[in-house]
């Protein structure tokens, strides 16, 4: 029997970079607040300081940071007709664990997902007419516009401590930045980073095809800045140990570099690590949720009424949360109806290897931001109507790091996979082979979607999450597109040679890929289609509000935790300035 | 008009403001005299010694405070009856704040620095007196007296007051502003920063040499003085103010002892008084101290000491040792670095250090413990290498220094 603790004005399940974004501005705006966090405390200093940050054996390979799949995994199959199988080990994807989250070893990229990525199904329909669409893509509108998210956009830009250039301020467009993204405001907190030698070939010759390259966003500080928050970050040394690690050195946009000093200071705002919730709490009344109930490292059992729950945590694991609750109606792929689990979407990637014998890429300079970047072929930057498909790629030439176990799996051409020949290039390829690489999108299918498995349980005996997904020809026409497009490029930078890399077959979970899983809680303006809706309030118990990757209706070609990030602050603001004057729904179904 | 007419009419003022307060501090429930006592509770820090680390009562008593003879247990100054001090009259509260004497009429140890509250106006202590009556009781009896003997002996304090205490409020000096005199009131009072900054003799007194900087702890309380090496001659008032209000400026974070007095104390004060300390301060005049020559980048200490740098410092300090604002201190020119006494600079290296969070600077960064990474040597090496570059000039230290400062530090 779980004990009752004292009622909260909000709990929050997961403190990572959206919880405490929704933290921060809710304790300011005076209510009290809870967070209810699964992993450990984490602290800049006591965790991953300078002397031990860039150690790659244990957070790069042994992924101390990172999601035990003891604690949490998920079953996977490729389709319906398979039985899905869990995942023993995290490959393709790492979800985070514990206070601050995947915002702990994240690179840092901080992209706005296209104006046209909101209203995704209605612009392609109107363009490209509806029988150019797969018959078995359900994308949908967002119900959100970019015009509505942009001040979000540049507020979590501007806590995040963005490097970048603008390439569009208030329509103006402007060079050397990225021309193709719709109009901001004003330009990014942070100048760029200063470019690798690999980002300066690749930006010769992506010109000299007629692209219009531009360094890429993210939240890897090039100076030394204080936040809006009044919190400072350090400037990056280029180290290149970001994605897997955290950052020693004040440099990298986390939650604990950019919100978390000046929460933790609130007095309306407590933590409850190593505490994992096991299901929110339905109202027996109807229509809203009561709390949540959790369980302690001690496994003691807590009931924590509150009068709004926040569902923060990573996006696949907000998804199983609604379905072990029970709130909202699971999504069946047999006859479309249903939501909660509809829209799982994922991530695609392509590209070109170079070798080259007369160059030296000093590869240890690298920031997980660090790249040379295009996006003449994301989105609908391009006219599909040739091409058969729709989506697109962010094509990028990156200096992300050279750690030595990672990158001595890359291999010349002819050299072997171990003893002698292996050894002997090992040296020579570390200092000449860079790469372009496709980040695509992926949308959304019939038969892509998830919901609880028949058989596997965790350790509390709740089912485990079952995935259901597979590359479609869509996406396979689109990254052959997209590495065509990254091995001419690399042809006109004079390579020795190339290889060409593309989508597998089929999607495997073994390889590393992206962890950039979305849909599931899907945000939208019809509740048939749609778990939240635009406010991301959940639209059958209008105190649940779902934020994150989960309400994304497809995945774009970019890294989604700028969109996550503003979808936060937007759904804050929400929260702040409409739902606490009239509690209830925000949007009428 | 001639200064010294200026400076007797901003006395006057001075004078004008104490008394006119005098009246409201006298009834127990005066909003105001609660508040102006509060701030002066505040300005005197009292709630750092005797409340326990980590405990959520404040003023209870019970922490120990270290000193070279032993420790000393601060009590509860709460206003229980049994075992604070809401027993006490008016009149013994003043008596053992500016004469050092107890209830009983016992000598009070110089742990508690009476030494600097004997020059708090009585008006003042009445006030304070008034806030403290407002305290949430807590009971907690504390027996202060740890010391070994002979030093618990009270009668000894007799000898010792005669030898090193001076008894007396506060007289505002004519030839200065009414700021400037605030200020030495409090630097020199309340704000008692002689109990670290001032070196201490075999006996505990202080030396002659005030404010030159001070020993305790294994921390070295730097130099308060103008000398630009060593001291604060560099500093600006502006960048006084902001460090002792923030705990960050570009050159310096406030640290190990001083994080706590910023915390509890200078962060809390108005602007207005933490001017006045910095225009006090930034008037003392630095003592003669020849700076050494900085020594040769080409020695074998000073080689290894770069090589050390580059790869475990520089990343946050930078290459030039010019740091970074808000975060990271500036190693160049530092008061901390070039110290005669390296205590401070040895403890940072072997332990690390969190820097104190504030509202205004609430990231609080720290420096990681390298007590494990680097041996004796190395960290002589590295911390000889900063003393001695960019224009610092300090001496080396040796390997035998480090592991006679890994001692007590392994006991902590």
């Amino acid at each position: 029997m779980a004990r009752k603790l004292p009622a909260k004005d909000v709990v929050i399940i997961g403190l990572g970079w959206t919880g405490s974004l929704l933290a921060e501005e809710l304790t300011a705006a005076g209510l009290d607040v809870v967070a209810i966090e699964r992993g450990p405390w984490r602290d800049t200093s006591t965790d991953y300081p300078t002397t031990i940050d860039q150690d790659e054996l244990r957070f790069g390979i042994r992924l101390d940071l990172f999601l035990r799949p003891a604690q949490e995994t998920f079953t996977f199959r490729n389709n319906l007709s398979q039985t899905a199988l869990p995942i023993r080990q995290f490959g393709s994807f790492l979800p985070g664990n514990g206070v601050g989250g995947a915002g702990v070893h994240w690179n840092g990229q901080t992209w706005r997902f296209a104006a046209t990525d909101y209203k995704l199904k209605s612009h392609l329909t109107e363009r490209y007419g509806a029988k150019f669409l797969p018959e078995d893509m359900t994308i949908e509108d967002w119900g959100v516009s970019y015009e509505e998210l942009e001040p979000f956009f540049d507020r979590f830009e501007h806590i995040a401590g963005v490097s970048g250039k603008a390439g569009n301020i208030q329509g103006r467009k402007i060079d050397g930045g990225n021309i193709f993204e719709d109009p901001r405001q004003r330009d990014y907190p942070l100048p760029p980073l200063d470019p690798s030698y690999a980002m300066t070939l690749f930006d010769a010759a992506a010109k000299g095809m007629g692209y219009h390259p531009f360094p890429r966003p993210g939240a890897n500080a090039s100076r030394p800045y204080t936040n809006p928050l009044g919190v400072t970050m350090g400037p990056c040394t280029y180290c290149g140990f970001c994605e897997r690690f955290g950052c020693g050195n004040y440099s990298k946009g986390t939650p604990q570099t950019n919100v978390l000093p000046v929460l933790m200071r609130r007095k309306n705002f407590e933590v409850r690590t190593l505490c994992e919730v096991l299901h929110i709490n339905k109202d027996p009344a109807g229509g809203r949720a009561s709390g949540v109930t959790y369980v302690d490292a001690h496994g003691e059992e807590y009931e924590q009424p509150a009068d709004i729950v926040l569902v923060c945590a990573y996006g696949l694991h907000n998804v199983r949360l609604l379905l072990l609750s029970g709130i909202g109606q699971p999504y069946d792929p047999a006859t479309g109806q249903g939501v909660v689990g509809r829209n799982y979407a994922y991530q695609s990637a392509s590209g070109a290897r170079l070798f080259f014998d007369d160059k030296r890429f000093n590869p240890f300079i690298g920031t997980g931001v660090l790249g040379q970047s295009m996006d003449d072929f994301n989105g609908d930057n391009f006219d599909h109507g040739p091409h058969g498909f729709v989506g697109g790629a962010g094509i990028s030439c990156a200096s992300t790091h050279g750690r030595p176990i990672a990158t001595s799996a890359t291999r010349a051409p002819g050299a072997g996979r171990w003893g002698m020949s292996w050894k002997s290039q090992v040296a020579s390829t570390y200092q000449n082979t860079t790469g372009i690489s496709g980040q695509g999108s992926v949308y959304s299918y019939r038969d892509c979607y998830l919901d609880l498995d028949p058989t596997y349980t965790d350790r509390f005996g709740r089912p485990l999450m079952r995935m259901t997904f597979d590359w479609h020809d869509n996406e396979r026409k689109m990254t052959n597109f997209i590495a065509e497009r990254c091995t001419e490029i690399a042809k006109a930078m004079n390579p020795k040679s190339v290889q060409t890399n593309r989508l597998s077959e089929h999607y495997s979970v073994v390889p590393y890929q992206s962890t950039h899983n979305t849909g599931g809680a899907t945000m939208g303006d019809n509740p048939k289609t749609s778990v939240v809706n635009k406010y991301l309030q959940h639209w059958d118990a209008h105190n649940v509000f779902v934020v994150g990757a989960s309400a994304f209706q497809h995945n774009a070609g970019y890294n989604p935790t700028g969109t996550v990030g503003a979808l936060a602050l937007w759904a804050a603001d929400a929260i702040k300035n409409r739902y606490l004057k009239n509690p209830g729904p925000l949007v009428q179904a | 008009m001639h200064p010294i007419m200026r400076g007797f009419i901003r006395t006057a003022v001075f004078a004008a403001g104490l008394s006119a307060t005098a009246a409201l501090a006298q009834h127990p429930q005066d909003y105001e005299a609660i508040e102006r006592g509060r701030a002066l509770v505040t300005a005197g820090d009292c709630v750092a010694c005797h409340t326990p680390i980590g405990s959520d009562k404040p003023f209870s008593g019970g922490r120990a405070i270290e000193t070279p003879f032993g420790n000393i247990l601060s009590p509860n100054i709460t206003p229980d009856r049994a075992t604070g001090i809401g027993a006490w009259s008016d009149e013994e509260f003043v008596r053992a704040m500016q004469k050092g004497v107890g209830r009983e009429g016992e000598h009070l140890f110089p742990a508690f620095p009476y030494t600097a509250y004997t020059k708090v106006t009585r008006d003042d202590l009445l006030a304070m007196r008034t806030y403290l009556k407002t305290l949430e009781p807590v009971s907690n009896a504390v027996e202060p007296n740890q010391l070994p003997f002979p030093f618990n002996m009270r009668f000894l304090q007799f000898f010792w007051k005669t030898l090193f205490f001076t008894p007396g409020e506060y007289k505002p000096d004519p030839e200065k502003t009414a700021e400037w005199n605030r200020g030495a009131y409090l630097v020199e009072g309340l704000g008692h920063c002689a109990s670290c900054h001032t070196g201490k003799n075999l006996l505990g007194g202080d030396k002659s040499a005030a404010f030159q900087g001070g020993a305790l702890q294994n921390w070295f309380a730097p130099n308060l003085t103008a000398d630009e090496r060593v001291g604060i001659g560099a500093w600006s008032q502006d960048e006084l103010v902001e460090y002792l209000k923030t705990g960050h400026t570009a050159r310096s974070a406030a640290s190990g002892p001083m994080s706590e007095v910023v915390e509890f104390q200078t962060s809390q004060m108005s602007d207005g008084d933490l001017k006045a300390m910095a225009i006090y301060l930034k008037d003392m005049a630095a003592a003669p101290n020849k700076a050494p020559t900085p020594l040769s980048p080409d020695t074998a200490a000073m080689k290894a000491g770069a090589a050390l740098y580059m790869d475990n410092c520089q990343a946050c300090h930078m290459s030039k040792g010019e740091g970074v604002e808000k975060l990271f201190p500036r190693l160049a020119g530092s008061a901390v670095v070039q110290s005669d006494d390296p205590a401070t600079l040895l403890r940072m290296v072997l332990q690390g250090a969190r820097s104190v969070a504030t509202d205004a600077a609430p990231t609080g960064p720290a420096m990681p413990a390298f007590d494990w990474k680097l041996t004796d040597a190395q960290i002589a090496a590295v911390i000889t290498y900063v003393r001695n570059s960019w224009g610092n000039a300090a001496g080396g230290i040796d390997a035998g220094r480090v592991a006679k400062m890994r001692e007590p530090l392994a006991k902590e």
